[in-house]
């Protein structure tokens, strides 16, 4: 078969698809997994991860009483930390984790995943479907979370805060973190779907990769682009002044200009989506082995 | 096989759970109407229908649902509805999502999801317990949800996994009329179960299934016609008991024929049952007695889960 009989073929196998239908499974099962997944109990260890430096902020405001301008740059670098720190490096990425492995493997364990599988949807359309509302759910709450961080900082501030955020650098630096954290959950959230799909217990994998992340920067420039944070070090607008080993977690080896970082991550992002369509295929409904 | 777009094919089937063995080497084709897997725990019965639904994937062979396989999911499972026996529910549900939720995904748009939904409560008699959470019903009102779920769009073949256990005698004579009902419509309905006299009263056909192998298939006449290591016993009442025994005595493939405690009975074990039947035409023209009811005594799945399988295992 040549090659323009192939691509005819799947032209009209690609027009032949029920597009719309698709469409509203995904619109289905997203509202079906956000309601069961955001507001519940068992989410609560996520909630917290999202809020502890809410928390911590809230506190430093109540309590330390120097607010001159001068604070600016410290507050800022304090603010650089905590994102770059404990939430690209920890809040976002356990709390993936948390969200994106249950939505296969948590309906496994509570035996309800046949319901999912004996509906005339498609696999890929369930992990779509599965992979937004997770998205949606952690995008929500850490954006929420990084927003009333930078919020609590620069208001403490008075009106050098308010000019720092306004007349200065503050609110694109506030964009950059709010896209950076929205591409570490889409990141973090693929990568762990797709571990929840190859793994029956996908703790170890995650702490693995967490070590990846952590020492990817020692690693040539083709394998730093196989792990999330290389592409997040790039969107990040302050650099933090860490020096020693745990220069190791702030080093940008080799820059790229934002735009393909947020590039390159998409296409991480759609890649390992991709694979875990693969991998659905694979899962099989036997509850007794879980 | 080739696939035909009104039955159920299973070709060469056989499914391994590493190296256990769940089904080996099954071959049939089902016509509409009810079939019903029997067998004991552990033969194979579940694995068939999880294989048959796509739940799981076959080692080796293929199967064909009206000609569609589980590769094409959005047709297929518009044909087909299925009943597990897995007891559980997403957290939190009410009965009411739990059957509209799904018909969305199946593209009905709101109106007409709500009104299959009523219409599944309906017919699984839960109208009045719609709303409530599917974690307060009984045993019984979750079988029943589940089956309403199965057939709330309407599906051209319904594989319904012990369907009957914690129903109550109401509830379960409902469910056989409605299973019934659906097979009139030229649907087919697959159930296993273990209550072998509601299987016996409700099945087209029946497969025998024992340790991963289909040991028997078909109408269950046939089946037991098959199952020549054990004569086939038919009960006569008649005028006459004594000289119509000493008549089948006299054929060849008469084993035995006792005179029952009534004295007007004959329970007559034969391995060629139409042979017999002949010489009772023949005895009835003759007018040398007079025959009341004749009646097959073991053509029954009871019997011929019996005879094939034994009560070794113990009934699923």
């Amino acid at each position: 078969m040549s090659f323009q009989e192939s691509f005819a073929r799947a032209q009209s196998s690609l027009q032949a698809q029920p597009w719309r239908l698709y469409a509203s499974q995904v619109s289905v099962l997203v509202r079906n997994e956000v309601r069961r997944n955001l507001f519940t109990r068992r989410r609560i260890w996520v909630y917290l991860l999202a809020l502890i430096p809410v928390i911590f902020i809230s506190i430093h405001y109540i309590l330390d009483k120097s607010r001159g301008g001068d604070q600016i740059e410290t507050d800022t670098l304090v603010l650089a930390g905590i994102v770059q720190l404990y939430y690209f490096r920890l809040g976002i990425f356990f709390a993936c984790m948390g969200i994106f492995t249950w939505l296969f493997r948590g309906e496994m364990v509570e035996r309800t995943l046949h319901y999912q599988f004996l509906v005339p949807v498609r696999k890929e359309v369930l992990v779509l479907g599965k992979f937004l509302a997770g998205a949606i759910i952690s995008i929500a709450l850490f954006e929420s979370a990084v927003f009333a961080c930078f919020c609590l900082t620069y208001s403490r501030l008075g009106s050098a805060g308010r000019s720092y955020v306004f007349d200065g650098p503050g609110l694109a630096q506030l964009g950059s973190y709010l896209l950076a954290t929205a591409l570490a959950c889409l990141g973090y959230g693929a990568v762990f779907l797709a571990l929840s799909l190859l793994f029956r217990n996908p703790i170890i994998p995650g702490v693995m990769l967490m070590g990846w992340e952590a020492i990817a920067p020692i690693f040539p420039s083709w394998a730093q682009r196989l792990s999330v944070i290389f592409y997040l070090k790039h969107l990040c607008p302050v650099s933090l002044p860490v020096d020693g080993p745990l220069a190791i977690f702030t080093i940008v080896a080799e820059p790229v200009s934002p735009f393909l970082a947020v590039f390159g991550l998409l296409c991480l992002t759609v890649a390992i989506l991709l694979l875990s369509c693969f991998l659905i295929h694979r899962l099989e409904i036997t509850y007794t082995a879980e | 096989m080739t696939p035909d777009a009104r039955q159920i094919v299973f070709d060469n089937v056989s499914k391994f759970y590493g190296e256990v063995l769940g089904v080996n080497k099954v071959s049939f084709s089902l016509e509409p109407g009810i079939t019903s897997l029997v067998g004991p725990n552990g033969s194979g019965k579940t694995t068939l229908m999880n294989l048959l639904t796509g739940l799981i994937k076959p080692s080796q062979g293929a199967i064909y649902v009206l000609g569609l396989t589980t590769r094409q999911p959005v047709e297929f499972f518009r044909q087909v509805g299925y009943c597990t026996q897995f007891d559980s529910f997403p957290p939190g549900t009410n009965g009411y999502d739990f059957i509209y939720w799904p018909l969305r995904l199946h593209g009905f748009g709101h109106d007409q999801a709500a009104k299959l939904s009523n219409e599944a409560f309906e017919r699984a008699g839960m109208a009045q317990v719609a709303q409530r959470k599917v974690a307060g019903y009984s045993k019984g009102m979750r079988q029943r949800i589940r089956l309403a779920q199965a057939i709330a769009h309407h599906p051209s073949v319904l594989v319904l996994d012990e369907p009957l256990n914690g129903l109550d005698p109401m509830a379960r004579s409902e469910s056989i009329a409605l299973f019934q009902a659906i097979a009139k419509q030229g649907m087919h309905v697959i159930i296993s179960s273990h209550i072998l006299e509601e299987v016996d009263r409700i099945s087209d056909r029946v497969v025998l299934m024992s340790s991963g192998y289909v040991v028997a298939e078909g109408q269950i006449r046939e089946v037991r016609r098959e199952v020549r290591d054990h004569p086939m016993q038919i009960l006569v009442r008649c005028s006459n008991a004594a000289k119509l025994a000493s008549a089948a005595f006299e054929l060849d493939h008469v084993v035995e024929a006792k005179i029952l405690s009534d004295g007007q009975s004959v329970l007559v074990r034969t391995r060629d049952a139409e042979q017999f039947y002949l010489l009772l035409n023949q005895v009835v023209s003759g007018g040398l007695v007079e025959v009341d009811a004749v009646a097959p005594a073991d053509d029954d799945v009871n019997s011929i889960y019996q005879y094939l399988i034994g009560s070794d295992g113990g009934p699923a």
